[in-house]
């Protein structure tokens, strides 16, 4: 008896004991389907937990390249010296794809079409009212009022703003050199809201703003938002298909370590602001774990791939899922 | 002979522990201050003091400067203060000379109520109410007030003067219940000796109440200026992010405690996150800067009185 309590605590922890589990951190904008995953794999391997903190992409590399956690997960690829820095051999995988989009608020127009070089000029403080000959030009027979603009951005670190400025990179020469990429960057103009709620709220709040959003929260909120002219010419609505179809447009140029943007992708029906989201892994793992997560990754990408259009994400395609598949094997 | 010696050494565990815990309190604040320095010494490497004044701050160009923060948390903290004190104090006067007993303790509730109601909240509130009336106040204010510089510019509704109002609406609670418990020390003899030589009740709040409770309303500012200067939520959601210096009001502006819990998740490069560690140790030494000067201010008003 006197062993009691002792016992008790070995009964209790066995079940827990025996499970293995696998942690990972990183991307907020992924976290829903990551935590989907992590269920439903759960029901298939009932003896593996998967724990995923969603403590943002920044925290999600610095955690992986200490080790504390088995996986990262960011929506911005590593830099080259942030991979020198986690010893030199880092494992970008691709699982699906999000995408920005532009709404605005004008009172009257519920329908707008943008270009890079019209959106890079507005988020410079360029071209500042609603009547600017550059947006008439795009926008034939919509009546736009006088109507000066009020520019609304993240003004929380994120991997949306990585993929918008990301964009506005690749269109505009003088965003690159000014501006740049970053998940946060110094906003020539505008007012910063937080997360994609502040960012929709300010905008429809303030007439004549413009900001952008992630598409699976406008899908969620039913919100209307303008098209993007694509590389081919096209104007394009956001949507599922537009984005994996631009992951396929960019997976003939696609380096070997996955580390590439999709935005201003080719093909007639990219839409042109789509990013991939990564997980971090080691090709050389702790034993144990690189089996796991070699089992969960190939079950993400038979049958996990199926579960991201419900949620709003863009499932990776077929090109690029035959080739994560064969560097998923790679993993020890 | 055992009892006695057990209560000496019983006290004596009391007293090392409760010393300890004492103790504790100070280790605490010293590990967070020598924390924030170890972890932000690389920008101080890089900037020198002129971090503190330098005006950029471009993350991706690593190119940092707190004074924005600085300014905006000043700005707003000053604000509030100013909205706030008048109307804590005054209600504070009110609540304990003028007003009904049942109504006294009505208000009094409402007001501690008040104090507890969490700050992103109030954050929701200042969006969906404050700010689109701030922004249909402004325009009036600029054909009014539009000499001054403060009153000019673009009416967006979010900016340093729908944070300071939503700053004051924080801090009031704090003051007025402060200043409430300190006015209702005032002993009443020297208030019904002011009476019975004939003074008015202004007279008697304005020569006796305030005078004799004057340490402990600067106390409750002090305390409320502390909890202005480090709010994070409630002023993030109406500050607009701007790492601005404007004399409007109405411009969107930044603050030192907004900026960290924005950036500090997403912040990827080793230089933007000393940046940010930076600022925080910022934001320690300016409290307790404030904190000393608050001391050194009650401290002078007691000798004198």
């Amino acid at each position: 008896m006197k062993h009691f309590p002792l016992a008790a605590v070995i009964l209790l922890a066995a079940p827990f004991a025996r499970a293995a589990s696998l942690t990972g951190a990183g991307s907020t904008f992924a976290y829903p389907i990551y935590s989907k995953w992590s269920d439903e794999y759960h029901k298939v391997k009932p003896d593996l937990q998967i724990n995923y903190q969603s403590i943002g992409s920044g925290g999600g590399i610095r955690q992986f390249t200490e080790k504390t956690v088995d996986f990262g997960a960011t929506d911005g690829p590593m830099t080259d010296e942030q991979i020198a820095k986690a010893g030199g051999k880092v494992l970008h995988l691709p699982t699906v794809m999000g995408a920005d989009i532009p709404v605005f608020n004008v009172a009257g127009v519920d329908e707008l079409r943008f270009d890079g070089p019209a959106l890079a000029a507005i988020f410079m403080g360029k071209i500042t009212n609603w009547n600017d000959p550059a947006l008439a030009k795009l926008n034939p027979g919509v009546k736009l009022p006088d109507l000066a603009i009020t520019v609304v951005h993240r003004s929380d670190g994120s991997g949306t703003t990585y993929c918008w400025v990301d964009y506005l990179s690749k269109v505009s020469p003088a965003w690159e050199k000014t501006v740049g990429r970053g998940t946060s960057v110094n906003w020539p103009v505008g007012l910063g809201g937080k997360g994609n709620e502040g960012v929709s709220g300010l905008v429809a709040q303030t007439p004549g703003a413009i900001g952008y959003v992630e598409l699976i929260y406008a899908l969620q909120n039913k919100m209307s938002f303008g098209s993007v002219r694509n590389k081919s010419g096209k104007f394009l609505k956001a949507s599922i298909a537009g984005v994996t179809a631009a992951a396929a447009g960019a997976a003939r140029h696609m380096p070997k370590d996955y580390r590439v943007s999709i935005t201003d992708a080719p093909g007639p029906n990219s839409y042109p602001i789509s990013t991939f989201t990564w997980l971090l892994v080691y090709p050389q793992n702790p034993a144990g774990k690189g089996a796991e997560l070699k089992g969960f990754l190939r079950w993400m990408l038979k049958d996990g791939q199926a579960m991201a259009p419900a949620l709003g994400y863009a499932p990776l395609p077929a090109t690029v899922k035959a080739m994560v598949a064969k560097t998923v094997e790679t993993i020890q | 002979m055992t009892a006695a010696a057990g209560e000496r050494f019983g006290d004596r565990i009391f007293r090392l522990s409760l010393a300890a815990a004492a103790g504790l309190i100070l280790l605490a604040a010293l590990a967070l201050a020598v924390q924030l320095s170890w972890a932000s010494r690389a920008t101080w490497a890089q900037f020198g003091p002129a971090f503190l004044w330098g005006r950029t701050w471009d993350p991706v160009a690593g190119s940092f400067g707190a004074l924005p923060f600085l300014y905006g948390t000043a700005v707003t903290s000053a604000l509030a203060l100013l909205i706030a004190v008048p109307l804590g104090v005054g209600s504070a006067v009110f609540l304990t000379e003028l007003a009904p007993r049942r109504l006294a303790d009505l208000l009094g509730f409402a007001i501690e109520l008040l104090a507890a109601v969490p700050s992103v909240i109030l954050g929701l509130m200042g969006v969906f109410i404050l700010v689109p009336a701030v922004r249909a106040v402004e325009p009036e204010l600029t054909r009014t007030l539009g000499f001054l510089p403060f009153f000019r510019g673009a009416p967006y509704g979010v900016g340093f003067l729908a944070a300071g109002l939503i700053l004051a609406l924080m801090i009031l609670p704090y003051i007025t219940t402060v200043a409430r418990e300190v006015l209702r020390t005032v002993p009443p003899p020297l208030k019904e000796g002011m009476y019975a030589l004939g003074a008015t009740r202004w007279e008697v709040v304005r020569g006796v109440s305030l005078p004799y409770a004057r340490s402990g309303i600067f106390g409750a500012c002090f305390l409320a200026l502390g909890r202005a200067l480090g709010e994070t939520m409630a002023v993030t959601m109406v500050i607009g992010n701007a790492p601005d210096i404007s004399a409007s009001l109405f411009a969107p502006g930044y603050s030192m405690a907004a900026v960290i819990a924005n950036e500090l998740a997403e912040a990827a490069g080793d230089a933007h996150l000393s940046a940010l560690i930076a600022i925080g140790l910022a934001l320690l030494a300016v409290t307790v800067v404030i904190n000393g000067l608050a001391r050194l201010m009650i401290y002078r008003l007691e000798r004198r009185a």
